[in-house]
């Protein structure tokens, strides 16, 4: 780990003016991608600014027209609410199927929506110099390399590296958006799917955030299908593991017709990913297996997989639609 | 450019000053500063849960935290499970009867994510151990006998606080 100064926070905002004052820093919340990435050598701040111990960036509301999730949060603390199971059980299934427990007591909201890739050549700067995501326009080993595990949606000549997330999937499938507050304390909205940026030729940039803001909460609008919504999560093992695929889904079904869907997918695509062409299949449409079996292909038109990914583009329709089925479960159990 | 910080440490119930580079994790303080060995260092990237501690009772790993976020807090290692007089924890006792370790490297990492485990109430099905235990790898393999000890210790556990 590079040298560093380490400072604690007081506040929110002097945090933030800390933060506006040094180029080279970065906040440190539940530390577990930021510590591990200096372990590796990939980040190399000057200066830490200790955020975990502020108080009053840790709030959880449910109320009628929106879920509001403080930055401040642990993973544990939004899964154990005593809410959210009922109400919103696809962030709950992409909560407690991620990572392991220590690390849902450690990781923040804020902190998870930064979280980045677990690209092997991304996270290994000693044996490969070369990475766009590190610095752009050096290469990527990842291209011709191993990489059954990375992306085959949203890619680009420099980059390959998956979305290595599970909560910001079910954020995406219901329309988050992510509050930021800047040292001028002006707030800013910004949708979950803007939050994201496709690599295109500059890896390196993955959120719209700029260097003065600082997450300090999720808004999810409680929409219907929320409550009836599911996240899958399927992997090389059972637990603590990432996302081979996933997806993240939610159903309003009324009279036996579709009246909203909503789709994500993680594990393939390098930021999370809308299913928009799925989605749009649906709705309208009456609830049935073999309509989502149609429907869910359409999802791999625009699939770019390298060889050894290829199984990803067979996987990802599967996946849709058992996410979908049981999502519909209790509803077709007349519940 | 990083001049030592210095900050409190309080440690299974004992205040520790000391001065650390801004760098040391907690677990790198608790096993060369304060000579706690018995927090272990596995992967010290996140990966292997042998670094489990509690900070104000909850489960975390050492090895991804700074020694300065914990400045302040309520530190619980291994050596703070046992009570005063030697008597082990419901925990500990299991694992031993159950023969839930063969090296023993992974077991106090092993046994304080077991004593959080139980205590959230996430041992109510050998299912549901499995998955709340994914956190602490055991390379050894103990993992049947693992899940004994953790079940008998939660039911013993939920009959001494009935």
């Amino acid at each position: 780990m590079n040298p560093f100064h380490y400072q604690r926070a007081s506040s929110s905002d002097a945090a933030i003016e800390l933060r506006s004052q040094q180029d080279n820093s970065r906040f440190l919340a539940g530390g577990t991608t930021l510590l591990d990435l200096m372990k590796c050598g990939v980040e190399q701040p000057e200066t830490l600014i200790d955020i975990s111990q502020l108080s009053g960036l840790d709030t959880l509301r449910f109320e009628d027209d929106k879920i509001t999730i403080g930055a401040l949060a642990s993973m544990s603390q939004l899964a154990d609410h005593p809410q959210c199971q009922a109400l919103a059980p696809a962030i709950y299934g992409s909560l407690w199927q991620a990572a392991s427990p220590q690390l849902r007591n450690m990781a923040t909201i804020g902190g998870n929506l930064r979280q980045r890739t677990r690209c092997v050549y991304f996270r290994d700067p000693a044996t490969f110099p070369a990475c766009n995501k590190r610095q752009p326009g050096s290469g990527c080993a990842a291209l011709d390399g191993v990489n059954a595990n990375h992306a085959i949606f949203g890619i680009s000549d420099s980059c390959i590296a998956v979305y290595p997330g599970d909560l910001a999937i079910a954020l995406t499938a219901f329309d988050a958006q992510v509050v930021l507050r800047n040292s001028q304390q002006q707030e800013r909205r910004v949708a979950i799917g803007d939050f994201f940026l496709l690599p295109g030729d500059r890896p390196d940039q993955e959120h719209d955030i700029a260097a003065d803001e600082m997450i300090i909460a999720v808004e999810v609008p409680n929409v219907p299908a929320l409550r009836q919504s599911h996240y899958l999560k399927v992997r090389d093992r059972a637990s603590y593991e990432f996302a081979a695929a996933s997806a993240a889904v939610g159903l309003e079904i009324e009279d036996g017709v579709i009246r909203d869907v909503r789709i994500a997918l993680g594990g393939l695509a390098t930021k999370p990913w809308r299913a928009t062409a799925v989605e749009q299949a649906l709705r309208g449409k009456p609830f049935s297996e073999e309509a989502l079996r149609l429907a869910a292909e359409q999802s791999i038109a625009d699939a770019d997989p390298r060889p050894q990914s290829q199984f990803k583009v067979t996987l990802t329709p599967r996946v849709i639609v058992r996410a979908l089925l049981a999502a519909a479960e209790p509803a077709q159990r007349g519940e | 450019m990083s001049e030592n910080i210095r900050l409190q440490l309080n440690v299974n119930g004992h205040q520790h000053d000391l001065a650390v580079d801004p760098r040391a994790t907690l677990l790198d303080a608790l096993r060369e500063n304060l000579q706690l060995t018995g927090t272990k260092k596995g992967c010290d990237q996140g990966q292997c849960g042998a670094c489990t501690v509690h900070i104000d009772g909850e489960r975390v790993l050492s090895c991804l935290t700074l020694a300065a976020q914990a400045a302040g807090r309520d530190v619980t290692t291994i050596e703070g499970m046992a009570d005063a007089d030697g008597t082990l924890h419901a925990v500990q006792a299991s694992f031993l009867k159950h023969d839930a370790f063969q090296c023993g490297y992974c077991t106090p990492g092993q046994i304080m994510s077991a004593v959080a485990c139980i205590k959230e109430g996430h041992a109510r099905s050998d299912d549901e151990i499995r998955e709340y235990m994914s956190g602490n790898i055991c390379r050894c393999g103990a993992y049947p006998h693992i899940v004994d000890a953790v079940r008998e210790a939660a039911a013993q556990l939920s009959k001494e606080s009935a």
